[in-house]
């Protein structure tokens, strides 16, 4: 039998043990001696979270195909057994060996969002590893980090031996080879990351050095040996249908947030939002083949027993296949019970029908992202919806019989003026009005529109990485506009309106382009209590900014402040394979209220295309 | 076709909880390509129900859930595939057809479930001697304290602990079990660590629960206190 690294006592204690017990159906499990490495992989976020993540079900069964690795997985301990561990000095471990942690030669840490940092911090904590890189030795993991939020990797340079810039599948082969060439040969744990700093798309932030000007502003970031190149490239996978994808994932035990099968269409975006760091970073965009799919969907769904499957992409209306996919799956799936579960697709009456066909649409709502109320702000962001687009589409499907609308609007966006922010309220009721054009013998009673607006992190490597935040009482005052607009509205008993909270906003702008200086204070608030800051019942503001004023950092230098056309970003010496030039281009674009097309109307010489597929060259074979 | 499926449930598994389970077999039924029925409507689910749900912390080797099938599959292969695509801590024992009437499933007729139960904590385990267990067993009444959503309730159990004994695993029990009278072992062995005048020991029970009975006495029999129970697996027969 299993043994479990905790005993009854605390798991019967403790809110759904299953969280930490392992032995999931497809998880594997390996003989510790027959392998050569152990990789332990994490998501720094509760079990439900992690377990619905598709990037480390990718990694995890790409690491587990070779046979001298075993990698196991780990997620944040809740409140509850975090107070636990840490009180009895219970070492944090691994699911499936149960095996603590620091036994482990790689722990792999997915940086998804700012707000999991303190998170990250707290799995080194209580996985009793020293908190930064240059403190640990061959007794500890070799602590590696990915994911988006990788891609400004400076407010957690201290915390990580090493960073991997990109797509998973493209140098972990590489960097596994180098690891055990190392310790067979008795190299140092500095050789070690010297070694790897030679691996394409592998950053070693101990390995850099910045420097500031006086007025804060960093004036030069160089690597300090031979070993580490100037510039660190982006992976990017360009053989979508040869790549390893996972047909056997984890199933887990108790509800995860996604329980389903992830068919993962394509990856990139042709649209270029500029406020969107994803449509810049994971450029050039590259489709899986309907084929492919196909199978895979059969596969997936025989080796887990989900009962229903999901398309994932940015935007999978641009998929050039979706009907032939959606089809087949609707051909092949429904009536078996299985659920097809559609992504937000732009409304047409293809996507109608098949969402007639998918969904009881009395209880579900269409989704909408216009992102911003007026056409002007929708053109500087570069949204190409436009008012017709959403009137048309929303017009449609209530008379296909759907009556609920949901809306998704930014605040805060640069250029914006009270007119643009009252516009939402202005265009949530102009949805509505087209409700009630409908004879009324068609409708069912009143309709719901939904709006909701989010403040504007400006983020790494997007045109908007220039531009400067507001401050908290200014996003309150905004969306107190946007509220006083809408009671203003003659559908307004059809509209309801919710806004998000400033504070975590403000700290997402600091963390976002933050740079080696503001790891200090990530440190100063886990040791002040903070954890699980993405969730709203766990947030607590103060004790960031004790930790702002304990640490001498102050937030407003990365959120204010203005950013000059040629300042140097912390983020800089990371090449995304799309130019400094092009977003720059982007940006005086938007101040110009001026629209780019998008990758398949014409080419805007982003630079993507240096990767050598892609969306780039459709159509060129 | 309607079919009651036993199996045991250890190990690791035990901090899976009920509803968890359920979503467990769904899923076993879809990987192993069980022909099982579906409702009909909207959204389809499966026709599956459960006997009598099984509490975080506790093990077993006696669970059972009834199904319906609008396919053929013997017995042995359809354990044999159930086993195949299990997790470890949960293992298909059998698979046998059961009588079509709607009284006859599971739930509806559990009426007696055997645990085993012991105490982890040496001092209170070692308290535990047979004449305590079977002075605790002669008394006339037991009255606890139920705990209700709403109210606290006071009611004698005695009538409800058909069998107490201590053997070399823990100490035995029989208890009345099913949708009208439903007795939990805990609570057995609460008022047993009072009947004994020793502290309980928080959280450091193991329970084990061994099989599920019918009852297949008349009316009159249990009128008279007569009880012929039968485990539910009994009543089914294994399909060819």
């Amino acid at each position: 039998m299993r043994k479990l690294a905790l005993p009854d006592e605390i798991l019967l204690k403790i809110e759904k043990p299953a969280r930490y017990i392992g032995g999931e159906v497809n998880s594997v499990t390996k003989d510790p001696d027959k392998v050569d490495i152990r990789f332990a992989m994490c998501f720094p976020d509760v079990y439900e979270i992690g377990m619905s993540h598709l990037g480390i079900q990718i990694l995890y069964d790409m690491f587990n195909r070779r046979k001298d690795v075993w990698c196991e997985r780990v997620y944040s301990p809740w409140v509850d057994l975090h107070k636990i561990m840490k009180e009895q000095q219970i070492p944090l471990f691994a699911l499936e060996s149960q095996d603590p942690i620091r036994k482990f030669d790689f722990l792999g840490i997915t940086l998804q969002y700012e707000m999991c940092y303190t998170n990250v911090l707290q799995i080194l904590d209580l996985s009793q590893i020293p908190m930064h890189s240059i403190d640990r030795t061959w007794d500890d993991p070799i602590v590696i980090g990915g994911g988006p939020c990788a891609y400004n990797p400076e407010p957690m340079a201290d915390f990580f031996d090493l960073f991997y810039i990109g797509e998973g599948e493209t140098v972990y082969d590489q960097l596994m080879v180098t690891y055990k060439l190392c310790r067979q040969e008795g190299k140092s744990r500095l050789e070690f990351l010297e070694c790897a700093a030679g691996i394409e798309g592998i950053y070693v932030p101990r390995l850099y050095e910045p420097s500031y000007h006086e007025d804060g502003v960093l004036a030069d970031f160089r690597p300090i040996t031979p070993h580490a190149p100037a510039k660190v490239k982006k992976q990017a996978v360009m053989g979508m249908d040869e790549v390893v994808y996972p047909m056997s994932p984890v199933v887990p035990f108790i509800k995860a947030t996604q329980d389903r099968v992830v068919l993962e269409i394509m990856r990139g975006c042709i649209r270029g939002c500029r406020f969107c760091q994803a449509g810049m970073i994971y450029r050039p965009t590259r489709e899986r083949s309907v084929d492919t799919l196909k199978q895979y969907a059969k596969t997936m769904l025989d080796n887990t027993g989900h009962e229903e499957i999901c398309l994932s992409s940015l935007s999978s209306s641009d998929y050039s296949g979706l009907q032939e996919l959606v089809t087949f799956l609707i051909e092949e799936y429904q009536g078996k019970g299985i659920n097809i579960s559609l992504p937000s697709l732009r409304i047409d009456a293809f996507s109608l029908d098949a969402m007639q066909k998918v969904q009881d649409i009395r209880k579900s709502s269409l989704t909408f992202a216009p992102e911003a109320g007026s056409q002007r702000m929708r053109n500087v962001i570069n949204k190409g919806l436009t008012e017709e687009d959403i009137l048309d589409g929303a017009g449609q499907a209530f008379a296909g019989g759907w009556a609920k609308v949901k809306l998704y609007f930014m605040l805060g966006l640069p250029t914006e003026t009270e007119e643009d922010m009252a516009e939402i309220a202005v265009l949530a009721d102009k949805v509505a009005r087209k409700y009630y054009e409908l004879p009324k013998e068609q409708r069912q009673g009143k309709c719901q529109i939904t709006t909701s607006t989010s403040f504007f992190v400006p983020k790494p490597f997007t045109p908007f990485q220039w531009a400067a935040m507001c401050p908290a009482e200014e996003y309150v005052r905004r969306a107190s506009i946007v509220k006083h607009a809408f009671a203003k509205q003659l559908n307004r008993k059809s509209l309801k309106y919710n806004w998000h909270d400033a504070e975590v906003t403000i700290l997402e702008g600091v963390f976002a382009r933050g740079d080696r200086r503001v790891g200090k204070v990530l440190e100063e608030a886990y040791h002040l209590g903070c954890l699980f800051d993405s969730w709203t019942e766990t947030f607590r503001n103060e004790p960031w900014m004790q930790a702002f004023e304990n640490t001498g950092v102050d937030p407003e230098f990365y959120t204010l402040r203005n950013r000059g056309e040629d300042e140097l970003f912390p983020w800089d010496f990371i090449d995304i394979g799309v130019s400094r030039q092009f977003l720059r281009r982007e940006w005086e674009l938007a101040m110009k209220e001026t629209v780019t097309p998008n990758c398949r109307q014409q080419c805007s010489g982003c630079g993507a295309s240096g990767f050598g597929g892609g969306v780039c060259y459709e159509g060129q074979n | 076709m309607k079919v009651r499926i036993k199996f045991k449930k250890y190990g690791s598994l035990r901090f899976i909880g009920h509803l968890d389970v359920m979503r467990f077999f769904q899923k076993v039924m879809r990987r192993a390509q069980i022909p099982i029925a579906f409702t009909a409507g909207y959204n389809p689910h499966m026709i599956m129900s459960f006997a009598s749900p099984l509490g975080i912390g506790l093990t077993s080797e006696g669970e059972y859930f009834d199904i319906e099938l609008d396919g053929h599959i013997s017995s042995a292969e359809a354990v044999r595939r159930m086993n195949a695509v299990t997790a470890d801590g949960i293992e298909v024992v059998s698979f046998r057809q059961i009588a079509e009437e709607k009284k006859m499933t599971g739930m509806a007729i559990v009426a007696a479930a055997d645990y085993l139960t012991d105490c982890r904590c040496l001092e209170t385990g070692a308290a535990f001697t047979q004449e305590l267990v079977a002075g605790f067993i002669g008394q006339q009444e037991i009255v606890v304290t139920k705990q209700t959503k709403r109210s606290e309730q006071e009611t004698d159990i005695r009538p409800l602990i058909y069998q107490m004994e201590l053997t070399k695993q823990g100490i035995y029990l029989q208890l009345a079990a099913g949708s009208a009278q439903n007795l939990k072992p805990e609570l057995v062995m609460s008022a047993l660590c009072r009947f004994a005048g020793i502290e309980e020991p928080s959280i450091a029970w193991t329970r084990h629960r061994l099989e599920m009975y019918a009852d297949l006495a008349s009316e009159p029999e249990r009128a008279e206190g007569i009880r012929k129970l039968v485990t539910l697996e009994a009543l089914g027969k294994d399909i060819e």
